[in-house]
């Protein structure tokens, strides 16, 4: 069987997709009205990633999982309450602006140094695992670049799945156009795969697996680095909302038939 | 002075991607009172490059072979290096997809430079370059500039009405890249279609139909009716020639054991963790209208939907019309006119 793994991924905190969301401008650039407050989730696809990640290490001993995540602090340790009981991991805080403006290449640097700093690490080993995008900045750069600095030239992006082989290559499936996947074969680690949906549904909680994990996420906070995550001179010149109401026209008590009559002269039209 | 390069694959020829590309190259270098150039990668090249023959680009390079017939980063990336590097653009212009996103960020950086993805659109003033794009998955769009260069744009695909160019042929400068072989530790082995999708995802039909958890959730009558929910559903999808979207919940439900549409999979779910696709007419049934849902349909112009209850999402603004009914009852009637 292959080599144990050792699986890095990459994933921060997102508002949560069901908050109205508002642009202002403030001297650091565009931000979200409230940010601090809003409440945050994990971001889906990195939470993809690292479902598929704990279920990778399960399945070949002697893996390990390592989160890396940038964002506030005070909110980093909010999320850790609940992905904590998600998967067993060890946690690598940074501290920094995770907001979708925030430039991807500082962003990435950040990670990266974070990622070096992880004692034991054997790049002959290292998955590195993430959100095929982010559903902040949504531009699918971060996991590219920080790939790319860890000398990493095997990357897949929009993977839903991933099949280890006894000589310890895999295959990758990758989202592409036309609603199919591209089928790769890949010698082996290390490899960056930016994850999409993936194909396992979210785990339950686990409140040992919770209690394990925090037992060092804690520590992890404290000690969390600093890093500036800024613009990188992109000056933004408006950010703006769509105009997103319609005047709805509600149809009620309305046959069956007639609806359908409307609905296959408006397709036909 | 800016000097634009227009970056495609051979295989985006087909597409139109590559039209839709040439077209915005050729507006802002038409802006910006500067040239433009084309470079392309691919198996073979040529033939690409003549579909632009007659575009206005000053020049066109390749790198072409069988190591760049495939998408791969270790092998794309070296390619578009080269091409950038020999061409000394400020400005480039990547007509998106899966395959040039998946290199234009580390693409920019080695170079110096920067990458942006999904821009919308591209324009300049005064001289200077502007680029639109979404952020939070289509909640606001923002308009921007950088001063890094190059500055590699990843263009998304259905924004412009690409000019239908005359082709001729063209002289290309082919450039050699000899990849290593820590290059080829990866081999693409091929296309697979999920059972099934392959005839449910038409990203160019003209009507995005869109089916909820309410299809397989109990009806009025106690029961759940997935069997009569398929075949209502693939009956339009044939008679309409329609794509098939789907909520999340729905796609889902298939991982936890409940009732499930067959042909459904996550390549179907539209939203925040799905697709955002394009379709000039949209039509949800059984569907509640979730915010998270809804921004999947940023770039769906005419919208209507389907649902039984009269305070649902789609009630605040989300549709042009909402017709309270049940989805079952009006899409069996859909199918009937649909054959008579
Ligand atoms: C992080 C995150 C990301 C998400 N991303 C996405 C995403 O990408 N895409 C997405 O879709 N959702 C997403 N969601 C989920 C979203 O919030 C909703 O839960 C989901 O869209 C609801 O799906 P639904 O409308 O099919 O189901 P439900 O909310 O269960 O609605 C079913 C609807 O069917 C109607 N109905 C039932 N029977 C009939 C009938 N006979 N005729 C007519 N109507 C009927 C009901 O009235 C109801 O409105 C996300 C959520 C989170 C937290």
């Amino acid at each position: 069987m292959a080599n144990a793994y050792q699986i890095i991924v990459c994933g921060s905190l997102v508002p949560d997709p069901l908050q109205t969301l508002e642009p202002i401008s403030t001297p650091g650039g565009p931000a979200l009205k409230n940010e601090l407050m809003l409440p945050a989730a994990l971001d889906p696809w990195a939470g993809h990633a690292l479902f598929e990640a704990a279920n990778l290490a399960k399945q070949i001993p002697g893996s390990q999982v390592w989160l890396v995540s940038l964002g506030p602090k005070a909110k980093l340790q909010q999320l850790m309450m609940s992905v904590a009981q998600k998967a067993a991991f060890s946690f690598v805080p940074v501290e920094g602006n995770a907001g979708g403006f925030m430039s991807s290449v500082d962003c990435a640097s950040a990670l990266v140094k974070a990622i070096q700093g992880i004692a034991g690490l054997d790049m002959g080993r290292v998955l590195l695992f993430g959100g095929w995008e982010s559903a902040s900045r949504g531009a699918g750069s971060t996991l590219q670049l920080v790939g790319d600095a860890l000398g990493i030239h095997d990357q897949f992006m929009g993977v839903d799945e991933i099949k280890v082989l006894e000589d310890g290559s895999f295959t990758v499936l990758e989202r592409v156009e036309g609603a199919c996947h591209q089928e790769s074969l890949c010698a082996g680690a290390p490899a960056v795969l930016g994850w999409a949906t993936g194909n396992l549904p979210e785990p339950t909680n686990n409140p040992q697996v919770g209690m394990v994990n925090m037992r060092s996420i804690m520590p992890a906070l404290q000690k969390a680095v600093k890093a500036e995550v800024g613009l990188d001179g992109v000056e933004y010149v408006s950010v703006s909302l769509p105009k997103q109401l319609r005047d709805t026209r509600i149809v009620k008590d309305m046959p069956a038939d007639e609806i359908a009559r409307e609905i296959v002269e408006w397709i036909k039209k | 002075m800016e000097k634009i390069l227009l970056l495609g694959f051979a295989d985006q020829a087909s597409s139109k991607l590559l039209a839709e590309g040439a077209t915005v190259a050729a507006n802002l270098a038409a802006s910006l009172g500067c040239s433009w150039e084309v470079a392309l990668i691919g198996e073979k090249v040529q033939e690409a490059a003549n579909t632009l023959g007659g575009s206005g680009a000053a020049k066109f390079y390749g790198v072409e072979g069988e190591d760049f017939a495939f998408a791969r980063y270790s092998s794309d990336l070296p390619a578009a290096e080269a091409l950038l590097k020999e061409s000394q653009a400020t400005v480039i212009l990547v007509p998106g997809s899966s395959r040039a996103n998946r290199v234009l960020s580390a693409l920019a950086m080695r170079l110096g430079g920067r990458a942006d993805t999904h821009i919308t659109s591209v324009t300049a003033k005064e001289g200077k370059v502007l680029a639109n794009r979404w952020f939070y998955r289509q909640r606001m769009e923002a308009c921007f500039s950088r001063p890094q260069r190059p500055w590699v744009m990843g263009l998304e695909p259905g924004n412009v009405v690409p000019q239908a160019f005359s082709a001729s042929s063209v002289q290309v400068q082919m450039l050699s890249v000899a990849l290593p072989d820590a290059a080829k530790r990866t081999k693409v082995l091929g296309l697979k279609y999920p059972a099934g999708t392959a005839q449910t995802i038409r990203p160019d039909a003209k009507l995005l139909f869109v089916a909820g958890a309410g299809w397989t959730k109990k009806q009025a009558d106690g029961q759940i009716h997935a069997g009569e929910a398929e075949k209502a559903i693939l009956d339009f999808l044939g008679k309409a020639q329609a794509s098939l979207g789907s909520t999340k919940s729905l796609v889902d439900q298939s991982g936890e054991g409940n009732a499930v549409l067959s042909f459904m999979t996550h390549l179907n779910q539209v939203g925040q963790t799905g697709s955002t696709p394009r379709h000039s007419k949209g039509l949800a049934t059984c569907c509640h209208g979730e915010e998270p849902h809804v921004v999947g349909w940023r770039f769906v112009t005419e919208r209507r939907a389907v649902n039984m209850d009269a305070n649902c999402g789609w009630a605040r603004g989300k549709t042009d019309v909402l017709y309270v009914a049940d989805a079952f009852e009006v899409m069996k009637k859909v199918n009937e006119i649909l054959s008579a």
